[in-house]
C-alpha cells in the first residue's frame, strides 16, 4: 500500500490535470476552491479521476459532501455551525481537518475544509479498507 | 436550426456503448464559410456529434429523464479534417456513469481511418445543481431529438446479446 507522500504525489498531479494548475502551485494546505480556483464540475472530475487512478469507489457526497446541514436549525444557527454541526461534521468528514475551523465556524468557511491533505487523509483511509470499498 | 449532429445509431449497448454515424453533405450550411474553397467540418462540431452520442447513450440509462448537458472536455485531439461525402462514425464508451454526472470516450472515424478523440463529463442537472430550480420538463431530450431516441432504443433491442437460457 502506498505511504503518505505516495498518495499526496498522485493526489497533486490528479489536480494538476483537473484544475489546470501548476504543480508549483499546489500545497499540502491548498484549498481546492479559493486557491486552486475548482468549480462545482471540478469536484465531479476529481471524483472520477481519483477513482480511476486508486481503483477506489468514491459514493456520492462522502468525500465532498454537498449540502452539509441543509439550514438545519440544530447545525447552522446565525451564519455559524454549532456545537452539535460540528459533532455532526465530524462524523461525516473524519478525515478533514477541523483545529481551525473550530474557532471561528462560518457556515461561508466550510469550503476551506477541502483542502490536498483532506484528499490524501481520505484516500489513506480508503485504501487502508481491507475490501477496499 | 435542427442542432442534430448525429444521422442514425448503428449500434447501441445499453450503459456501455453506442455507435453513431453523420454523412457529411456539401449542402450543409458550415461548408459555406469553413472555409470558402476549402470546406471541412468544424472540429467543435464533431465534438458535439460525439457529445449527442455519448449523451443519449448516458441519458437513456435513467430513461432520458435527466437533463444531460455537456460539462467537461478534458481533451480533444483531430487528426484529420472531415470533408463533404466523408462518413463519420461516432464511437463511445461510458467510463464512469453516477447519478449526478457521466464520463465518456468517444473517436471519430472516415472508415477504418481514427480521424479524431475526445473525453467529455456530463453533469445531469437536477443532481448535479440541486440548488437551482430546472423544472420538471426535461429541455434537453426534446423534439427532433426524440426521433432519435426512439431508434436508439430500436437499435439496442436488436444489438443486445440474447440472455442466457433463451432459446436460440
Amino acid at each position: 500500500m502506498p505511504n503518505q507522500d505516495e498518495i499526496y504525489t498522485k493526489v497533486s498531479a490528479t489536480l494538476v490535470e483537473a484544475l489546470n494548475v501548476d504543480e508549483e502551485e499546489i500545497r499540502p494546505t491548498s484549498t481546492l476552491q479559493g486557491d486552486l480556483g475548482a468549480e462545482s464540475i471540478d469536484f465531479l472530475d476529481i471524483v472520477f479521476r481519483l477513482e480511476r487512478e486508486f481503483g477506489i469507489k468514491i459514493p456520492r457526497g462522502e468525500l465532498f459532501p454537498e449540502s452539509i446541514f441543509s439550514g438545519d436549525p440544530d447545525f447552522v444557527q446565525d451564519g455559524k455551525v454549532t456545537d452539535q454541526g460540528l459533532a455532526e461534521l465530524r462524523e461525516r468528514m473524519p478525515f478533514a481537518d477541523l483545529s481551525r475551523f473550530e474557532k471561528n465556524p462560518e457556515v461561508s468557511a466550510i469550503s476551506d475544509l477541502f483542502t490536498v491533505d483532506m484528499i490524501t487523509r481520505y484516500i489513506q483511509g480508503k485504501l487502508a479498507q481491507p475490501n477496499g470499498n | 436550426m435542427r442542432w442534430i449532429w448525429i444521422d442514425r445509431f448503428v449500434e447501441f449497448r445499453r450503459g456501455k456503448s453506442a455507435r453513431a454515424i453523420k454523412n457529411l453533405s456539401f449542402a450543409e450550411e458550415y461548408f459555406a464559410d469553413h472555409f470558402h474553397g476549402y470546406p471541412i467540418m468544424p472540429a467543435s462540431l464533431m465534438l458535439e456529434g460525439l457529445a449527442q452520442t455519448g449523451g443519449i447513450l448516458v441519458g437513456e440509462v435513467n430513461d432520458f429523464r435527466e437533463k444531460v448537458v455537456l460539462a467537461i472536455i478534458r481533451q480533444a485531439r483531430f487528426e484529420r479534417e472531415a470533408r463533404p461525402g466523408d462518413r463519420l462514425t461516432y464511437d463511445v464508451e461510458v467510463q464512469h456513469l453516477r447519478d449526478e454526472a457521466a464520463e465518456v470516450r468517444g473517436t471519430v472515424s472516415v472508415g477504418k481511418e481514427k480521424i479524431g478523440d475526445a473525453e467529455i463529463l456530463f453533469a445531469h442537472l437536477d443532481q448535479a445543481r440541486s440548488q437551482q430550480m430546472f423544472g420538471d420538463h426535461n429541455f434537453v431530450f426534446t423534439g427532433e431529438m426524440k426521433h432519435l431516441l426512439g431508434l436508439a432504443r430500436m437499435i439496442a433491442d436488436r444489438t443486445e446479446p440474447p440472455s442466457a437460457g433463451s432459446p436460440g
